[in-house]
């Protein structure tokens, strides 16, 4: 149970849906997943953000019990998973990065097997599976083969055959990773429209507006830990402002420039041959700059913003 | 080591399903081979064959080429089937994340292999039934045998896969084990005509057991060293099973 403040000031109980304490994962000297203590709640969409190998996927597979934990614990859906594991995967659906769906069967056996392993009756599948087809708009590929399908259509089947046992809580791996736009916002309108049927989401992501589109709160993991967790407005709000300045400035003034912001006591961060300021309410101290400045833009702040200031703009693998 | 659950029908059941969707190109392959050698043995080689105890060279090749591709049936299920389901189609990954746990997936695995050695004993049996090489309602136990070697040989095979780094790695199985073994265990030549030091090796060829058994069930002539070889099948069988659910378990939940 979580005790939370509603926006008119009233306590309201949560049920936590998904619940980390001091959560450790460790590769034999890398630590993966460093102390992590996490709360997704009913009916949230909840996005976890952060850099490839920054254990992401690693927290994410210990939250589905397809990997131990080094130390640590994980309530889902209420039961601890070192124990309840089995009942506990029966009410998840999982929506894999990689696709893995079973290229020897057709479309809908895909889902009727699928929904055996669930022990679901057969034609109780077959039924809940061509609902599903036609959810994702894949209904006229009833029995085709898996690779007639193209990678929306794939990733739109992942999704559906994640929803074969109508999950409370549904678990995303980059959910809309190499879709085109149309079906990208096609994915991103059908969790909206789960969501809206009450079912909880976890998502892990790098894709920073689809974090913005469609999470509700999201945390942004660096180095195995969470460095922060908010609604995606209000780390743009806390971390970049609402508006973001990009100076570009030639290398000689460079310095020149730096100096005058450090004496403006502003937030700023260089990268090359750009500045970008942020946390600038008016427009005034940009007027003082002077005239060495290539070029000057503003635009909105982002959480991609947000993001590469938390987690730093060097790669990590 | 975790115990299976009985959810690992659900595996079997899988896999059944894909097999007999795939029964044009998987059923010609598994009944032809055995037959090809059966004929090209018993008959082309058999007529240069004789053998002490006046027996026709086909019936005593028939219940050892029924024993070899049950070997073979569960073998390339478990090796080249398993792996590519494991690595290629990632097939396990999404069934992990259902009710099933790895070593439910690693039964279904093992039971539908042996399940191909069944099937594909059953049909070499028939034929050679019609072939009239089958002389006791014993040889009917050759079914069960069949399972059980299959249950031997598939949980081999799914040790051996949960240990490969790359599915070439099945060729040195493949050359350096399972042949050796099909020509070593007494299938085409009786043991005694090996020497001394390669009829040692060959008792302990998990394939002789079973050749010995279906040569004494279909000619219906039983001695009790039989249970020996039951036994002796029945145990590796065990162990190997116990062994493969704790090595799959660790190559894939990490």
């Amino acid at each position: 149970m979580l005790i939370a403040e509603d926006s008119g000031g009233y306590l309201v109980i949560l049920m936590a849906i998904i619940k980390t304490n001091n959560l450790t994962k460790k590769f034999r000297e890398l630590v993966a997943v460093d102390n992590v203590n996490l709360e997704v709640t009913k009916g949230e969409c909840f996005g976890l953000l952060g850099p490839n190998g920054d254990g992401k996927t690693s927290l994410l597979r210990m939250i589905i019990a397809a990997s131990p934990p080094t130390s640590g614990d994980i309530w889902v859906l209420g039961q601890n998973l070192r124990t309840d594991s089995r009942q506990v995967k029966a009410n998840l659906g999982v929506v894999p990065q990689l696709n893995n769906l079973d290229e020897d069967l057709t479309v809908i056996q895909n889902l009727v097997t699928f929904a055996r392993y669930f022990d679901l009756p057969k034609e109780e599948a077959k039924q809940r599976g061509r609902e599903l087809l036609s959810l994702f708009e894949l209904e006229n590929k009833h029995d085709s083969r898996i690779k007639e399908l193209s990678g929306g259509m794939k990733r739109r089947l992942l999704i559906a055959r994640g929803m074969i046992n109508q999950p409370q809580l549904l678990i995303l791996d980059e959910p809309t990773i190499g879709l085109d736009p149309q079906a990208k916002h096609l994915v991103w309108r059908k969790l909206a429209e789960l969501k809206s049927q009450g079912v909880t989401q976890l998502l892990c992501t790098h894709n920073m507006e689809e974090a913005a589109a469609i999470c509700d709160r999201v945390a942004i993991m660096h180095l195995g830990k969470i460095l922060s967790l908010d609604t995606p407005q209000k780390l743009v709000i806390r971390y970049v402002g609402k508006t973001v300045w990009v100076i570009e400035v030639t290398s000689e003034e460079k310095d020149n420039v730096k100096e005058k912001l450090k004496n403006l006591s502003l937030d700023f961060e260089v990268v090359d041959n750009r500045i970008h300021l942020f946390h600038i309410d008016s427009d005034e101290v940009i007027k003082d700059l002077g005239n060495s400045l290539i070029s000057l833009h503003r635009k909105p702040g982002t959480l991609e913003d947000v993001f590469l200031r938390l987690t730093g703009r060097t790669l990590i693998e | 080591m975790k115990p299976f659950s009985w959810r690992f029908i659900r595996v079997w059941q899988r896999n059944r399903d894909v097999f007999f969707r795939l029964w044009r190109s998987e059923i010609p392959v598994m009944v032809a081979e055995p037959i090809i050698i059966l004929l090209a043995m018993g008959l082309g080689l058999g007529t240069y064959v004789g053998l002490v105890n006046g027996q026709s060279y086909i019936e005593f090749v028939a219940p050892g080429v029924i024993a070899g591709y049950a070997m073979f049936s569960a073998s390339f299920e478990c090796t080249y089937g398993t792996f590519i389901r494991m690595e290629y189609q990632r097939t396990y990954d999404a069934i992990i994340v259902t009710p099933l746990n790895i070593e439910d997936i690693t039964a279904g695995e093992i039971f539908w292999g042996a399940t191909r050695s069944l099937l594909t004993g059953s049909f070499i049996l028939a034929i050679a039934a019609a072939f009239q090489l089958v002389h006791s309602p014993w040889a009917l136990l050759i079914l069960p045998v069949s399972f059980l070697a299959g249950i031997m040989f598939s949980a081999i095979a799914v040790l051996y896969s949960s240990l490969a780094p790359s599915i070439s790695s099945f060729n040195y199985y493949f050359s350096l084990f399972i042949t050796p073994v099909f020509f070593f265990s007494g299938v085409f030549f009786p043991l005694s005509s090996f020497p001394e030091i390669v009829q040692k090796l060959s008792w302990i060829a998990p394939l002789t057991p079973v050749v010995q058994l279906n040569r004494a069930l279909i000619s219906g002539i039983l001695t009790t060293d039989l249970l020996l070889a039951l036994a002796y099948i029945i145990g590796l069988a065990i162990a190997f099973f116990a062994i493969s659910l704790k090595t799959m378990r660790r190559r894939l939940i990490v």
